[in-house]
């Protein structure tokens, strides 16, 4: 249960909103605390709707929450908790989707649709500057000259 | 007798929309003006037809008539009375009642419209709004029928989900609603327009008004939800990327992007098609949204599967108006005449990028949101799309839009000057660089977006009202002077002025959520806890007994940088006919910031898990959306939309309309 927005099918899956990260499961050492946080908030909760385990009261969640502390107290990376992870549940689990062949599409849209509605209006840009069947005949010029030289003069 | 009465108005507004939707058009295609002019009357009538429904329905909740069904999933005899009225919408058959509502009150508005529109727009814009109507009557009484009877009735309902009880629900969906749906219009008006094959200023002239209406009620609706998440959730954050919020940002982003191609429209005849493009695709969008929060296709692609009935009803509303109406775009749309050129450095062309930046912005979030189902559908591979993806492509989508706005606003149409443009945006960008520099210089070891997050918005904030004042102040001129000019300036110069402000306004509460602090603690009565400026002591646990729920109250004393401030509460509710558990955060405004307390489980001492968050200039956000709001109303009271369209239609306008 994410947003109240439009709350219908979220009511399927609701836990009671709290605090999710317990005081007991604070780490002592503040900058693995802070690691902690940063991480769990990019993994998801795998029995919630689009939640990460940093906002979750699931078990689940907390269980994940725990685990992720027990590796970087045990000296893991940032990169080597979150492979950890991943191997146990897959990139389902992750909340920023891995750049692979199967979400390429996903993160070169913003850019390509960006560019290629750019490249359109510069065409378009190029079309509308030089409208056809829009050059003086050599008449209108010279009346046109005329008049200039009556305006300035 | 009630139930009966509603049921049967539901069943004839359906047979009222089929007239609205059939007979205008005919009317027109065989030139006969008595059958044209069907339409208004058909939708006043089904408006009212609608509306003795929901009143049938909203009877009995506040009578609690255990014999329907709807009334006993979502009520409960002890329930306050306003969250029986509430109620009624707080589920999906009765809010599906108040989307079709919505959708024919809008029919009715133009009905009734003043403003003088040619016959064929009316006729054409009000019988593809009843084909809408028709599509989600039909829907409400085949699949979601709130009437629908108990028997035998049970004594007593299952109460309201707790998380619903609050005024948020009051306020928000009809709101959104109200946003949501009023889109319906402009696709109608863009439909006819497409039907008659004739677009012009007086079209945009006449959508206009009803794009502000429901951009503005979007807004509000938006930054209400937002709001209820915040106080409501106990996690103290107002915006998750979640599908179901992405849902009412799609539209809002196509709308906002709308409300400024038909300013094009209007002034300078140009960007026709695509406005015609966005003006469908906005309520398409919302129709999206509809379908992604309704058919369950959220939770997964599999639940959607094993209950399809309702989510199919509303894919095949979805094929039948988008791709309907997407078909009669790409046929008609070729012989709509193109006007009014512009050179690339212009007013126009300053808008075009606006529409690409929100355009992109409103993709992104589309495929962001519907790319982990089509992937499921197709490979059968699960990913996530979560709130990381959204940061690193929707802001960097956003900046440079914000960043070019303050300029963007002061260029001349046909031809500017980038030049004299970017000169007259100067003192607001170094109002933005100074404010950056005294933050950085005053703020050590901070964020570092925060400060450049600030100096944007105070860009955006007085590049707005810069544009204003150069306007209404000039040199060597009296204060009575300036203030003709003020009450000179059209109102809609003043109402984006102030969208524009709104926005820097919101940037500005954004980026200070970076200052953001938290703490957890284990407290018993009489420990304190401190985050950022605010010192938080638990003073008591209170039991107390609320009409539907029993509550553990804990009061807190408050201190800010020192300062004593009025306790404050937090709760922990059991709501007795669900036995479910909610919290309500305790939230003390000091400024524009909050202290946010929320309570988590008690321990077997005694000690209660506390979360303390210091939120500077947190109301910021919504203060902002505020501003925006009030500033797409004040542009809908402008001279030009209450006066009667010029040209084309040479009509006194001051003709009752439902007799034409």
């Amino acid at each position: 249960m994410r947003a109240l927005p439009l709350f219908f099918v979220a009511l399927l899956v609701l836990s009671a909103p709290a605090i999710a990260v317990q005081p007991d499961e604070i780490l002592k050492n503040p900058a693995l605390e802070q690691r902690a946080r940063a991480l769990s908030s990019g993994l998801r909760c795998l029995v919630c709707q689009n939640q990460s385990i940093d906002d979750s009261d699931a078990p689940l969640a907390k269980d994940l929450r725990i685990l992720v502390r027990e590796r970087l107290t045990a000296g893991d990376s940032d990169g080597a908790v979150i492979d950890f992870v991943v191997a146990r549940y897959g990139d389902f689990v992750l909340l920023r989707p891995p750049m692979n062949a199967r979400t390429i599409a996903l993160w070169a849209a913003p850019f390509l649709i960006m560019l290629s509605g750019a490249a359109f209006l510069w065409r378009r840009r190029n079309r509308s500057a030089a409208p056809a069947g829009v050059t003086l005949t050599a008449e209108e010029q010279r009346r046109l000259d005329d008049l200039l030289r009556d305006e300035r003069g | 007798m009630f139930v009966e009465i509603g049921h049967f108005a539901l069943a004839l507004a359906l047979g009222v929309a089929v007239v609205q939707t059939i007979v205008p058009l005919w009317g027109v295609a065989r030139n006969d003006p008595a059958l044209a002019s069907v339409g208004p009357a058909a939708a006043i009538a089904c408006f009212l037809l609608v509306a003795i429904s929901f009143g049938c329905l909203m009877m009995s909740y506040v009578t609690s008539d255990f014999s329907v069904e709807n009334v006993v999933a979502n009520s409960h005899s002890t329930q306050p009375l306003i969250y029986k009225l509430t109620a009624v919408w707080g589920n999906h058959e009765g809010s599906m009642l108040l989307w079709v509502l919505i959708l024919v009150l809008f029919g009715a508005l133009v009905a009734l419209s003043r403003r003088s529109l040619p016959p064929k727009l009316r006729a054409g814009t009000l019988a593809a709004q009843g084909s809408v109507s028709v599509a989600f009557l039909a829907f409400t009484l085949l699949t979601s029928n709130p009437f629908r009877r108990l028997v035998p009735a049970p004594g007593e309902g299952q109460d309201l989900n707790p998380i619903l009880q609050d005024l948020g629900l009051a306020i928000h969906p009809p709101l959104l609603y109200v946003g949501y749906v009023g889109f319906s219009i402009t696709y109608a008006f863009a439909v006819a327009a497409l039907i008659e094959g004739k677009i012009d200023a007086v079209w945009a002239r006449a959508v206009r008004p009803w794009t502000l209406l429901a951009w503005t009620f979007l807004t509000l609706g938006i930054a209400m939800g937002s709001y209820w998440a915040y106080y409501e959730l106990g996690w103290g954050g107002w915006w998750f990327w979640d599908p179901v919020e992405n849902a009412s940002l799609m539209p809002w982003l196509a709308g906002t992007a709308l409300i400024h191609s038909t300013v094009v429209m209007e002034k300078r005849d140009a960007l026709k098609v695509w406005t015609i493009l966005l003006a469908i695709l906005t309520f398409s969008l919302s129709l999206l949204g509809t379908f992604i929060v309704r058919s369950g296709v959220l939770t997964s692609v599999h639940s959607f599967a094993s209950d399809p009935q309702r989510g199919l009803f509303i894919l095949g509303i979805l094929i039948a108006f988008i791709g309907g109406s997407l078909a009669l775009f790409a046929w008609r749309a070729p012989l709509l005449k193109q006007g009014g050129l512009f050179a690339p450095i212009s007013r126009e062309s300053a808008l075009v990028v606006n529409n690409l930046f929100l355009a992109t912005a409103c993709a992104t979030v589309f495929i962001g949101t519907l790319y982990p189902l089509v992937l499921e559908m197709i490979t059968g591979d699960k990913i996530s799309v979560g709130p990381p993806f959204f940061n690193a492509t929707f802001v960097p989508l956003l900046v440079p839009l914000l960043l070019l706005l303050p300029i963007g606003q002061t260029l001349a149409w046909k031809r500017g000057d980038l030049l004299g443009a970017a000169q007259r945006a100067q003192v607001a960008f170094g109002a933005g660089v100074v404010t950056m520099l005294a933050i950085f210089a005053v703020v050590r070891g901070g964020p570092v977006l925060a400060p450049l997050g600030i100096g944007l918005g105070v860009f955006l904030v007085i590049g707005a009202l810069w544009e204003i004042g150069e306007r209404v102040v000039t040199r060597a001129s009296g204060a009575s002077a300036i203030w003709s000019r003020a009450k000179g300036l059209p109102r809609s110069a003043w109402g984006s002025a102030l969208g524009h402000a709104g926005v820097g306004i919101s940037v500005i509460g954004i980026a200070a959520a970076a200052w953001g602090t938290e703490s957890i603690g284990m407290l018993k009565v009489g420990e304190s806890l401190t985050s950022g400026r605010y010192t938080v002591t638990l003073e008591a646990i209170t039991p107390r007994t609320g009409p539907n729920y029993r509550e553990d109250a804990a009061r807190f004393r408050i201190v800010a940088n020192g300062r004593l401030l009025e306790p404050v509460e937090a709760m922990k509710r059991i709501y007795t006919a669900r036995a479910m558990p909610t919290t309500e955060a305790g939230i003390r405004t000091v400024g524009l910031g909050q202290a946010y307390i929320s309570l988590g489980e008690p321990d077997a001492s005694g000690a209660i898990a506390v979360k303390l968050h210091d939120k500077p200039l947190i109301l910021l956000i919504w203060i902002g959306a505020l501003v925006m709001a009030a500033g797409g109303a004040l542009s809908l009271t402008d001279r030009r939309f209450r006066l009667a369209a010029p040209r084309r239609t040479p009509a006194p306008a001051a003709l009752p309309q439902a007799a034409e």
